[in-house]
């Protein structure tokens, strides 16, 4: 039962998607949003249970005293503080323009993951250094392709235009084939999956073999 | 090791030393770059420019800070050019960061216009889920906002009184850095055959030109040259102005310029490096 | 005396000559009143020709919340007088009642689908199984003319959505082949899958951990629990701590979202009874980071370079984080693994990682891993699916160069 039950949820809802699909009743309309707003409460109700596993685990570094649990200490002080500060003070007001939570926001945690994204500048550098070596004949049309791409933001003068050509026609032509194919690939795949899972060929999603 | 070994082997912290270098020195001793506006940037300019004053846009804001300097000059331009056009905005986000982005761009903006929220427009705030709010708001925007992101039941709204859902909008425009934009145009452009067109980062840019090729998205502003390209087109029509300090993402092509060139130069030293030791071998 | 005789003759030539002007000009603006009355009188006496058989019929494909009308144009729309500016729709609840507007099309359209709210509580909510009458009023700047009252017409839901045709026999024909494949595999055929260097390396990998004494990282990406790549993610983590749990190599998950973790810790917990080391298994090592990119990516760097696990797994959905997260671990010394069919992504793990399963690669590998036949042959059934899509790309580009409209309409989806 414990091993049926699930699975035939499964393949129930599974089933009833699909066929949803192709009746355009009302009726049928009025289930798949009733669907789709319980999907959305799941969702809200496991952040709970996000915040439950994150806090317990902190709490525990910090009572052992485990290597970094200073960290973990900013990161609760960080966690309830902003809880906080948004549910308190202005409670609906929290998220306009001008208050302590959206101060908080644009000018710590804004400029936080901007610096973030922007060590991707230097790790690309590092990783293309490192990759990009004409090993094969493919990694010379990879390197050769990049390169042209990137010369596109560099003033070329007269050369410019043959660039802006080659960029065109790379990104327009092999590289939209190229996609197309992925996409192609990831459709079926995608489908094939989700037949699997409704099936109940799949399982490792549950636990089981 | 040789000197070509060293060439091939260079520790990483000199390569970000460079890059440090090069971006700090380029920031300080800038330069005008020369800019070439591809037609799919022209094409949502153009759009935007065709709209009449009183019809409704809709943005779509997926994105968070960490892609704050790629899209959200994009956000500026086309939000400034749709206000000075007295067009309608409804915008919305999608992204669980993304709600202080949108309150960033719209309070300010607003303000510059004078624009009354409600009735210039409605920012109908974040939801989760991006593939089943996309589904729900081509049935009626109230699905999945029954109130504004301020609180505010959206049928007490003056500007949504006459706009249900997708049909009301002449056109979405998604400006993302993630996964929901293959959901505006899987839902809102395949199901509903709303009239779309996306702003995305520099990476993913070239994953949407089948896109654009098939007529699912009608434009494509790719990364921070796109912004650029969208800030050129918006300061000839004189929506936005250098002097007002407007020209976010055009500020940064000199640096995105000479770090692409010490890419290339690194790419080329570690070639060398390889052809010669492999050689010697 | 000459002179005042001049200047008298003068002046009543002018008087003259002021008057004539003057009689000229009303007669002109006259004559042109009257032209323009001559036309405004014709109009007014002769407004355009109505428009004729109007058909109002229930909107195909719907929920049953709008009928579609039709109408044969005006004679006098873009022929005749061609004074016809725009059709006005109307409708009302019974042929001599009250009829109201529903909408306006311009001149040389005769089609409106008069459309409407499925809530009763909504304004324009559109009633199903209720007669309504329908006339097109043909307009021309402040003149008008009615057709005739259609035909009552009642909107009801339909059953099956026959634009989606082309969708079902794919998904027909798709699972026909999955599940001819299945079935000879079970018979015991042996299936032949060319091999992934990706697959191959997981076996190695977490030999290399547990030699060196190092956990095992983890990572499902940052998808939500009902994405495909992620549920991939889940087969192949069943069987990667599996093999965790038989080597006793310690495994660590930090998760992106609080489902993913929820999922991933069951499955860890099944895999590790499964392998009879329920007492190994430790739920405190899959836990709930943050569901933020950036900070969850600090959060599994800050992991990576205090940890130093010996062999790193990026399975599922990424998106500007991969190269992050791959840098670091190759900074921290890691063999890595990675996979996911987000394909902006894929040039990072490529240049980054040691081995990569690009797309549907990711999706294949249960099946790779377990080798299971009922596996193995849904996997030849999706080559086999690939191969007609592939011949019909073909006949399909053949099709549009040669102008075969019948063979392109056959694969018209209307959604």
């Amino acid at each position: 039962m414990r091993r049926t039950l699930p699975i035939a949820v499964v393949a129930g809802v599974g089933l009833f998607m699909l066929v949803q699909y192709f009746i355009p009743l009302e009726e049928f309309e009025t289930l798949y949003e009733w669907a789709l707003d319980w999907t959305m409460v799941i969702g809200c109700f496991a952040m709970l249970l996000g915040l439950y596993s994150l806090t317990t685990m902190m709490v525990t570094k910090v009572k052992r005293k485990a290597p970094g649990w200073g960290y973990s200490l900013v990161a609760l002080a960080g966690l309830f503080f902003m809880v906080f500060v948004g549910v308190v003070p202005h409670y609906q007001d929290s998220l306009k323009y001008g208050t302590l939570f959206m101060d908080i926001f644009e000018y710590i945690y804004i400029p936080i993951q901007a610096a973030m994204f922007s060590l991707l500048a230097f790790y690309i550098a590092s990783a293309a250094y490192r990759a990009f070596r004409a090993r094969t004949v493919l990694a010379t049309i990879l390197l050769v392709s990049a390169i042209i791409i990137m010369l596109r933001l560099v003033p070329l003068g007269p050369l410019s235009g043959i660039n802006q050509w080659l960029v065109n026609f790379i990104l327009t032509v092999p590289n939209m084939a190229a996609k197309r194919a992925f996409w192609l690939g990831v459709g079926l795949g995608a489908t094939a999956t989700a037949l699997k899972i409704m099936l109940g060929i799949e399982r490792g999603y549950m636990g089981r073999d | 090791m040789n000197f070509y070994e060293r060439m091939m082997n260079l520790d990483r912290r000199w390569v970000y030393l460079v890059i440090g270098v090069v971006v700090v020195v380029t920031a300080i001793w800038t330069f005008r770059v020369p800019l070439y506006v591809t037609p799919e940037a022209r094409s949502v300019y153009d759009f935007v420019e065709s709209l009449t004053p009183g019809e409704v846009l809709m943005i779509g804001v997926d994105y968070d800070p960490s892609a704050l300097a790629e899209l959200h000059p994009m956000s500026y331009a086309i939000t400034r050019q749709c206000f000075s056009k007295d067009v309608k905005l409804l915008l919305c986000c999608l992204h669980q960061n993304g709600p202080g982005m949108v309150e960033q761009v719209i309070a300010q903006v607003a303000e510059e216009y004078g624009k009354v929220n409600g009735v210039d427009y409605v920012y109908l705030g974040y939801k989760p889920y991006p593939s089943i709010t996309i589904l729900a708001m081509g049935q009626n925007f109230r699905i999945p906002f029954p109130e504004d992101y301020y609180g505010t039941p959206l049928d007490s709204l003056p500007m949504m009184r006459t706009i249900t859902n997708y049909d009301n909008v002449r056109a979405i425009i998604n400006i993302s850095a993630g996964s929901a934009t293959e959901y505006w145009i899987n839902y809102a452009n395949g199901r509903y055959n709303a009239k779309l067109a996306i702003g995305v980062t520099g990476v993913m840019t070239s994953d949407y030109y089948p896109f654009l090729q098939s007529g699912q998205i009608f434009g494509l502003i790719g990364g921070m040259k796109g912004a650029s390209e969208y800030e050129y087109l918006a300061e000839k029509g004189g929506y936005i102005s250098k002097e007002k300090d407007q020209l976010i993402a055009s500020k940064s092509m000199p640096i995105q310029t000479t770090t692409h060139i010490v890419i290339i130069l690194f790419i080329v030293i570690g070639n060398i490096g390889y052809f010669m030791t492999k050689g010697k071998k | 005396m000459k002179d005042k005789y001049i200047f008298r003759t003068g002046v009543l030539l002018i008087f003259l000559f002021m008057f004539t002007s003057l009689f000229l000009g009303m007669d002109t603006c006259l004559a042109q009143e009257m032209g323009e009355a001559e036309i405004l009188e014709d109009s007014l006496a002769q407004p355009p020709a109505p428009p004729t058989n109007v058909v109002a019929k229930d909107a195909p494909n719907d929920n049953g919340h709008a009928l579609l009308v039709t109408w044969t144009l005006s004679a006098d729309d873009g022929v005749g007088r061609n004074n016809v500016v725009s059709y006005q729709i109307l409708r009302s609840d019974s042929p001599e009642g009250e009829f109201e507007v529903r909408g306006l099309v311009p001149a040389g359209e005769n089609i409106f689908s008069d459309e409407g709210a499925k809530e009763k509580e909504d304004a324009n909510y559109f009633p199903p199984h209720k007669d309504f009458y329908y006339k097109v009023r043909a307009r021309s700047d402040g003149i008008f003319s009615d057709s005739e009252v259609s035909a009552p017409a009642q909107a009801y839901g339909q059953w099956y959505h026959t634009g989606k045709t082309p969708v079902l026999f794919a998904v027909i024909i798709f699972s026909t082949f999955a599940l001819v494949f299945i079935t000879v595999a079970r018979k015991g055929k042996e299936l032949y899958i060319r091999p992934l260097a990706g697959i191959e390396a997981v076996d190695e990998a977490i030999g290399r951990a547990t030699e060196m004494g190092k956990p095992i990282l983890y990572i499902l990406g940052l998808g939500s629990a009902d994405m495909i790549a992620t549920i991939a993610s889940f087969t192949i983590l069943s069987r990667v701590s599996k093999k965790t749990a038989e080597y006793q190599t310690p495994i660590l998950i930090p998760c992106c979202d609080p489902i993913v973790m929820a999922v991933a810790q069951e499955t860890v917990r099944a895999a590790y009874l499964e392998a009879g080391r329920p007492d190994d298994y430790k739920q405190e090592n899959i836990y709930y980071l943050t569901s933020m990119q950036f900070a969850y990516v600090a959060g599994v760097n800050g992991i990576m370079i205090r940890e130093k696990p010996a062999t790193n797994f990026y399975l599922g959905k990424f998106y500007a984080e991969s190269l992050l997260l791959a840098e670091t671990g190759s900074l921290a010394g890691s063999i890595q693994i990675s996979g996911t069919d987000e394909i902006a992504q894929i040039p990072f793990f490529v240049a980054a990682t040691d081995y990569t399963l690009i797309g549907e690669e990711l999706y294949a590998a249960s099946a790779y891993l377990g080798r299971e036949p009922v596996l193995l042959g849904t996997l030849k059934g999706q080559d086999w699916a690939k191969a007609l899509v592939m011949i019909f790309l073909i006949l399909g580009a053949l099709a549009a160069t040669f102008h075969f409209q019948w063979f392109l309409n056959l694969l018209k989806v209307q959604l």
